[in-house]
């Protein structure tokens, strides 16, 4: 497995096959054999555009709720988590360690929606014991991505 | 009515505005310009250096360090030489901490030179080599190196400028603006000329962390008998990012740097404390920051030459610094020509090889301190502009 070319897309996933090749110095088959193969693996999970909501005003909320979860036989954290994944509105589930046992990211149009998916689709859960929803007011970074505006670039156009 | 030019300095007057100002003028007053001309990493320097700094601060640490520099720091700069080039300095006697690696040109400079002592430049290269020189009261001689030679200097060439005038050699490899870099066996060959005489190398490594290829960057220093006629001189700009810093060193015989102390003394006190401190940081932890942006610059270049020599501006392959250097004469146009036409037309800025000396004239000199998507984009629209040419 090529973590170079890994790294590039992850960086980058518009990078062309021809880019990638002139970087990694193999022939441009390669990289697209060798990607090919990382997608059927799993490895490369898929290409996501990374999107700034908040500057169209679309009506667009997120949550962070952290669950509670008490596996029973036929529920363990697992199941519970894969059963949360497959909604649409979930853009996020994790297993944690420490205090919660999964946390997991809603997106919805507005608050109202966002709490009635928690409190109808997830904390009715059999193994979920509690809910605790906290809403995103912003994001400041998403992916590796600055969302605020970074400083332009202060070098001006020619210096010897 | 004062005529100051009666009151100022003859030499001073004498040193001709960078011919190349012009160009800064038209591209600042452009709007919508994509650059390909700056000579500065586009990387922050990395958050441990700057924690560092800002730790120092409010500590309070904001007074005057030794003349020479803290002690720590020049302890860390001797271990950097020795881990990198194997290059034994002793921090108390053999290293001097400068208001960057330009600092150090410039005091080395003004302790070497004798009234009417000749510098060795060669040329193209970075501008400040020649009107230093002239301030100090040194007589530049500047070797137009070739491009079949791939920019770097011939022993033949040295050889036919030595005359016993001669006071130091001036040796900025990597090379701002052509990428050039010298190896083992060329160092080596430049070395054999001047183990005979009692030239001074003055070695501007500014760039020796942006190495690229399978070597890594070797410093004239380090060749049998060449440590005791060398000054080397280094710093923090390019490397870590810290441009804005102003930190760099010269590292040479306990003799020379005396004197360069003495001068670095007298007109600077220190170089400034909170960047010493950031800098002690930067080389005890930044090996692999430095490693990231260098990659990163690595992965750049490849597309930029690739880039280049697509657009059938052949390029040779530049091994050091961060920039390219193409070759522009079969568009039929000059230099300037070049840059003004493209600046004009497609709004992209690069600089005229000419800026850097004669043997430039028929380049261009490309920054790949950018994203690789503007760097793209800029060899799109140089494709167009190429196009409208024919």
């Amino acid at each position: 497995m090529n973590t170079k070319i890994l790294k590039l897309i992850e960086a980058n996933a518009r990078l062309s096959y021809e880019d990638i090749a002139t970087i990694c110095e193999i022939p441009k088959d390669e990289v697209r054999a060798e990607i090919e193969a990382m997608e059927k693996a799993g490895i490369i999970k898929g290409y996501k555009g990374i999107i700034d909501w908040e500057k169209l005003d679309t009506n667009s909320v997120s949550a962070i709720i952290e669950l509670k979860v008490t596996p029973k036989a036929n529920l363990g954290f697992e199941e519970v988590a894969e059963i949360i994944a497959r909604y649409p509105d979930v853009e996020s589930v994790s297993l944690m360690s420490g205090a919660c046992d999964l946390i997991v990211v809603v997106k919805g149009k507005t608050f109202h929606e966002v709490s009635a998916f928690v409190a109808k689709e997830i904390a009715t859960i059999d193994s979920v014991t509690s809910t605790s929803t906290q809403f995103i007011m912003r994001r400041y970074k998403e992916f590796g991505v600055e969302l605020f505006d970074s400083d332009s670039d202060e070098r001006g156009k020619i210096s010897l | 009515m004062i005529d100051y030019s009666k009151l100022l300095s003859k030499t001073v007057l004498e040193i001709k505005p960078s011919g190349i100002r012009k160009y800064f003028d038209i591209a600042d007053s452009i709007d919508g310009i994509i650059s390909l001309g700056v000579g500065e990493p586009d990387f922050r320097t990395p958050w441990q250096i700057r924690s560092a700094g800002v730790r120092s601060l409010e500590k309070g640490a904001t007074r005057y360090t030794a003349n020479r520099g803290l002690d720590l720091l020049r302890e860390e700069i001797a271990r950097y030489t020795e881990r990198k080039y194997n290059l034994t300095y002793n921090p108390k006697s053999d290293i001097l901490v400068t208001v960057g690696g330009s600092e150090a040109i410039d005091a080395t400079l003004r302790a070497l030179i004798n009234p009417g002592d000749e510098i060795i430049i060669p040329q193209p290269s970075y501008v400040c080599y020649e009107p230093i020189t002239r301030l100090a009261g040194g007589i530049p001689v500047i070797v137009n190196t070739k491009a079949e030679n791939g920019f770097k200097l011939m022993p033949e060439e040295l050889l036919e400028n030595i005359t016993n005038k001669t006071k130091a050699l001036i040796l900025p490899y990597p090379s701002n603006p052509t990428g050039a870099i010298m190896e083992w066996g060329e160092l080596e060959s430049i070395a054999d000329v001047l183990r005979k005489k009692d030239i001074i190398v003055i070695s501007d490594e500014i760039y020796s962390e942006l190495s690229f290829g399978k070597s890594r960057h070797v410093s004239i220093a380090e060749l049998p008998g060449m440590r005791e006629r060398c000054v080397v001189i280094n710093g923090f700009s390019k490397a870590f990012s810290m441009t804005g810093w102003r930190l760099g060193y010269a590292c040479g015989p306990a003799e020379i740097i005396r004197e360069i102390t003495k001068i670095h003394q007298y007109a600077i006190m220190c170089a400034p404390t909170t960047s010493q401190f950031a800098a002690i940081e930067a080389l005890r932890s930044c090996d692999s920051e430095v490693e990231k942006m260098r990659e990163e610059y690595n992965d750049r270049r490849k597309i930029i030459v690739k880039g280049f020599n697509d657009l059938g501006l052949s390029c040779h392959e530049p091994r050091g610094a961060f920039y390219a250097f193409p070759d522009i004469r079969k568009t039929g146009l000059s230099s300037d020509e070049f840059c003004e036409k493209l600046l004009y037309s497609k709004k992209v800025a690069v600089v005229p090889g000419n800026a850097f000396g004669k043997s430039g004239e028929g380049f261009i000199r490309a920054s790949y301190c950018y994203s690789i998507s503007h760097i793209k984009e800029a060899l799109s629209r140089i494709g167009e502009f190429l196009a409208e040419l024919k």
